[in-house]
């Protein structure tokens, strides 16, 4: 086992955990910050996917922007930070069979695909990842159409936000 | 390849050597060899936090018409230390109904997003903790990690005070790293890298020169990512008494208070870096890296000097003016200066070198000029709507 596999194998175990403790949290605000915890640990994989440009930006909007507003808001909104009540309603064996029935094809579709088993080739020195990821976003033989269509999306849900909170005089 | 020349990979091979003649593993060695070179950035880092308490310590006494520490040791130097141990002796206290491990672990996360930055600062051109090519944006990663720090203090302290600190410290904070990645974007435009080495490769001419605007802008986004007068509406003591750290004493505390001065110096370093050369001075940096580093510091020097002279000179203003600022002038001023200099780079790319620096400059001057002008006469309207049109009174009859 090379260190790089070892360090995989602790940093998914660690990620892993916390989002499982981010579902049982009793405490709102332990809950976010264990949320917290599993974007670190994947923006940490993308670090090893050797992607780092990709685990900044994942720190920057998740941890960032969106961790930050979902501690806001339980703050703003929430008297009581501790959820009373059961955890689980009726339907928990239903819920546990889709996600057990999910790994099991996940795991069976990609022990049969030939990629899963190899080891990945190493990126060229002077690969500029950024440029690359630039040029695909703009280029019309790219992926400019739904970076666009996504921005506009984004920009609506901005237009919609300031509506709602706008005060009508 | 000699030592003077290229220190830190010198050092490391010669470890390297050491560990691998005792049997060890190269990987563990290289991990072990990595990991000693981030203990010691840290240490001296550390050191340095001391005597950046000293230097505050002096230079606001200065402003302030006193003399400052100066009894402890020649000239004061010893203060600190004497103030490190009254910090240690002192009662660890711990708020009743606090939530005890999030208390505990944001002041370790706090000097931790500040020490996490300097892994991207390059000391010299070889030496570096890691040549990110998504540089300029790890400041704001970072950023974002100082801004978790403080809620999760404000937070666990279970005091009021301290949770309206840390709503008004994240409110600033989530508005200005807008300007600021704004105004990170330019020293990108005019180098084609968001590498921080390349950036400052790039700078024959200082970026300052190209953009005065930006370089003003990056310093006030950066003064209030610090949550420094005159953005210090967090600690606010005449109404908050401390602001979100109100609740840690000793050590803890001290976390908080180093981590800020040490932030503090830090963006006096990026500022030195994105808009001042970095390690450049007059080839310099190419005689030996020790130079360099000397250059870089003095250079981080004077840019913490500035955020410290802004601070102590400069009054508090309410979180509405700030936010306002921020949301209705900065940010607009600098998402069009990104876009007017991105324009003019395209334009002026193959001109020649004293015309492509008039043109930016012009254009700079253009767009601050414009915003001026607006703010100008919007603020006029809002005068006029609140005190009535102007009457003309004539003095003497």
């Amino acid at each position: 086992m090379t260190g790089e596999q070892l360090l995989f194998l602790i940093v998914g175990a660690v990620t892993l955990l916390s989002g499982l403790m981010v579902v049982t949290s009793r405490n709102l605000i332990h809950a976010a910050l264990w949320l917290v915890a599993t974007l670190f640990g994947v923006a940490i994989v993308y670090t090893l996917l050797n992607a780092g440009f990709i685990a900044v930006v994942q720190v920057v909007v998740y941890i960032g922007a969106i961790a930050i507003l979902f501690i806001f808001a339980v703050m703003l909104t929430r008297k009581e930070m501790r959820d009373q009540g059961a955890q689980a309603n009726s339907n928990w064996w239903a819920g546990a069979l889709v996600a057990a029935g999910t790994f099991a094809g996940l795991f069976f579709l990609l022990q049969g695909w030939s990629g899963f088993s190899k080891t990945a080739a190493a990126i060229p020195s002077g690969y500029d990842a950024i440029g690359q990821l630039g040029d695909a976003l703009t280029s019309p033989a790219g992926y400019v159409l739904p970076f666009e269509v996504a921005s506009v999306l984004l920009l609506a849900a901005l237009v919609g936000a300031v509506y709602l909170a706008f005060n009508k005089k | 390849m000699n030592f003077w020349n290229d220190p830190l990979k010198v050092a490391a091979d010669w470890l390297m050597g050491i560990f691998t003649g005792w049997g060890m593993n190269a990987v563990a060695a290289q991990v072990l060899v990595a990991f000693l070179g981030v203990l010691m950035l840290i240490t001296i880092l550390m050191v340095l936090d001391i005597f950046l308490v000293w230097i505050e310590r002096k230079v606001v006494a200065r402003f302030q018409d006193r003399i400052g520490p100066n009894r402890v040791g020649p000239f004061g130097l010893i203060q600190p230390f004497a103030d490190i141990i009254k910090l240690i002796i002192k009662e660890d206290t711990t708020p009743a109904d606090a939530d005890k491990v999030v208390y505990n672990i944001a002041p370790l996360l706090s000097m931790m997003s500040v020490l996490i930055l300097w892994a991207v600062v390059p000391l010299a051109p070889v030496i570096l903790g890691v040549d990110l090519n998504a540089g300029i944006l790890f400041i704001i990663a970072a950023g974002s990690i100082g801004t978790l720090s403080i809620i999760m203090a404000g937070w666990s302290s279970n005091n009021k005070f301290s949770v309206i600190g840390a709503f008004r410290q994240v409110a600033v904070m989530v508005s200005f790293e807008i300007p600021m990645l704004a105004t990170l974007l330019i020293p990108t435009i005019f180098s084609g890298s968001m590498g921080m080495n390349a950036i400052i490769q790039g700078q024959s001419i200082w970026y300052v020169l190209l953009s005065p605007l930006a370089a003003l802008i990056f310093l006030i986004a950066a003064i209030a990512e610090l949550g420094r007068a005159p953005f210090d509406l967090a600690e606010g003591e005449s109404e908050l008494v401390s602001g979100y750290n109100i609740e840690y004493s000793g050590m803890k505390f001290g976390m908080f208070y180093a981590g800020e001065l040490l932030h503090a110096f830090t963006f006096g370093g990026f500022w030195s870096i994105l808009f001042f050369g970095g390690y450049r001075f007059f080839g310099l940096e190419l005689v030996s890296p020790f130079l360099a580093i000397a250059v870089i510091l003095f250079k981080a020097m004077v840019g913490y000097w500035v955020i410290m002279w802004v601070k102590y000179t400069m009054m508090r203003i309410r979180i509405d003016q700030m936010l306002a600022f921020n949301w209705k002038f900065l940010t607009p001023v600098a998402f069009v200066l990104v876009m007017v200099t991105a324009l003019m780079n395209a334009l002026l790319r193959g001109a020649p070198g004293w015309l492509f620096v008039s043109g930016m400059i012009l254009s700079n001057i253009i767009v601050a000029w414009a915003a001026l002008e607006i703010v100008r006469s919007v603020s006029k309207k809002e005068r006029e709507r609140i005190e009535g049109p102007k009457r003309v009174v004539e003095a003497h009859h």
